[in-house]
């Protein structure tokens, strides 16, 4: 556990988000997908990002990985500006990020590999890391041999042993089966509970965003703006059956409210946190 | 497995009918003196003749020449073609500058047949050794430039995103992700451009002064000896086939999590 202890970096993680527009496309196909959004996010929060495909809330969590930048306001973590990608703020995707011919450890190894720590050494690290996301036996599978869930517990580890300032999530758990998607979110609670860390989760799962946020930012779609704060009080730690509380069932509602936009609406096509659809499907 | 394994059988039992059945019609139409109007069998040699020739082929004091000065030449051209093949492609696949300046040139050579290299690859050269050589290493060059730069333009860019995110400098994405990345349809190019190098070997040694399998193929058309050419077509057959299998079997152990089985 002391081992883990160490990554721990809890005076660090803070986000200032100050008029933040964000332009996609070029020419004619131009649209601000993030339109003057303000907020911050203190050190060890753990945010959602809630709304409906095609808000801007991957392209906002792109410009905080460092993959997009912002075209107009400020975006700082910890007071500096955010410039390019940096493993203070890893990302992870919603799958299939994974190198497909680097084992589970190689694959969580690679972030101390960039930073030249030594074969054994790293190696070490990323069995460590590899056991607190319950997989220590499943280290040298390829990704292929690995289920979608443990494929996202590699994913996780590999940000994780970088000791990030920021966990960026768009929606991690959005391929996986319910149940799967459960016992994923517990473990994310369980991990963060180790390892206190700001993370800033997208989903447009209501019920996922709930259970695991202290504070849901819902985010209406075309521009994307904030359209209200959520603070979620269910104290910690949480167990699923919180889900069947009348509280829960409340704040559900309002959620809902929020997110009921025109029944005519088209769905509008996802964006990345690339920038544009990198594939993912639907 | 055991399933896999019984269809394994089966699908080699296929090929082995398959070429059982070449060797069938060839002799059959050879000695009937078949004329199909279109195609005509009178002057194919039966593959009795051929065997024979072949024999007297392995036991002349030649051949070893024969095979070996092919060889070499084959190896020293595909070799660079690989080594030039891959860098040009990781280059122009990566950026667009590069694309910019090297593809259009390329583009107008590639549709240039062996044959017509000869001229300039003797005068370019000052040696005939290294016009057959250079002759290979364009039957190479193109079939691995493209399949690299198609593998390079391919890698998914969440994976460079997520490497960069990791702390990936760019030659370390270019050593870790794209390479790795590129590396199955690499492997596919490096294995067409060895067919092709084999393809434009019988081109390149008619400039030859008197060995290597496509010089004496080439040879045995001018001096009418039909069964002779008949080996060498099958000796390029089998070499170049040979060759190509050795890299997918290369190209296999160096891709190891490509062969792995999936999760359930």
């Amino acid at each position: 556990m002391s081992g883990v202890e160490r990554l721990a970096r809890p005076e660090l993680g803070r986000i200032d988000a100050a008029h933040v527009s964000i332009r996609l496309g070029g020419g004619d196909q131009a649209f601000e997908a993030v339109q003057d959004v303000s907020f911050a996010i203190e050190p060890g929060e753990f945010v959602c990002l809630l709304g409906p495909s095609g808000c801007g809330k991957s392209t906002l969590l792109g410009a905080l990985a460092g993959h997009i930048a912002p075209s107009g306001g400020r975006l700082h973590v910890d007071g500096s500006t955010i410039d390019g990608p940096h493993p203070d703020r890893g990302i992870v995707f919603q799958h299939h990020t994974l190198f497909p011919w680097k084992s589970a450890r190689e694959n969580v190894a690679f972030g101390p590999k960039m930073r030249g720590v030594g074969k054994a050494e790293r190696n070490r690290q990323a069995g460590e890391i590899l056991d607190l996301v319950g997989l220590g036996d499943f280290a040298d599978r390829y990704p292929k041999q690995l289920s979608g869930g443990m494929q996202q517990r590699v994913e996780i580890a590999r940000v994780l042993v970088n000791r990030p300032r920021l966990l960026l999530m768009d929606e991690p758990f959005g391929a996986l089966d319910a149940l799967t998607r459960m016992m994923m979110q517990e473990l994310l609670l369980d991990i963060w509970g180790r390892v206190r860390t700001t993370i800033v989760f997208v989903t447009h799962d209501i019920d996922e965003a709930l259970f695991l946020a202290d504070r849901i930012i819902v985010m209406t779609p075309r521009p994307g703006r904030i359209l209200e704060e959520i603070r979620v009080p269910f104290a910690r730690p949480r167990a699923t059956d919180i889900v069947a509380s009348p509280e829960f069932g409340t704040l559900k509602r309002h959620c809902l409210e929020l997110l009921h936009v025109r029944p005519d609406g088209v769905p509008l096509p996802r964006l990345s946190p690339l920038g544009f659809d990198a594939g993912e499907g639907a | 497995m055991a399933q896999s394994t019984a269809s394994g059988i089966s699908r080699w039992a296929l090929r082995a009918v398959s070429i059982a059945v070449c060797l069938v019609v060839w002799p059959t139409a050879s000695t009937l003196r078949l004329n199909l109007g279109l195609v005509t069998f009178v002057n194919v040699p039966p593959p009795t003749d051929v065997f024979l020739a072949a024999i007297d082929f392995v036991q002349s004091t030649k051949a070893f020449d024969h095979v070996t000065s092919s060889l070499r030449r084959v190896a020293s051209g595909y070799a660079i073609a690989a080594f030039v093949g891959v860098a040009l492609g990781l280059a122009i696949g990566r950026s667009r500058r590069a694309a910019d300046v090297l593809l259009p040139p390329l583009e107008l050579l590639r549709p240039i047949p062996a044959v017509a290299w000869i001229p300039l690859a003797v005068l370019l050269f000052p040696s005939s050794e290294a016009s057959m050589i250079y002759i290979t290493f364009i039957g190479a060059l193109f079939p691995i430039l493209l399949n690299t730069i198609h593998g390079v333009e391919n890698v998914d860019p969440r994976l460079i995103a997520s490497a960069k995110s990791l702390g990936g400098t760019q030659s370390a994405i270019l050593r870790e992700v794209i390479l790795p990345g590129a590396a199955p349809s690499i492997v596919t190019g490096l294995a067409i451009g060895m067919g092709t190098s084999w393809f434009c070997l019988v081109t390149a040694e008619m400039i030859s002064g008197q060995f290597g399998i496509g010089y004496y193929t080439w040879e045995s058309y001018t001096i009418q000896n039909y069964a002779d050419i008949i080996v060498g077509m099958i000796l390029i057959g089998l070499l170049g086939m040979g060759s190509s299998a050795l890299l997918r079997w290369i190209g296999g152990l160096l891709t190891p999590w490509h062969t792995v089985g999936e999760a359930r």
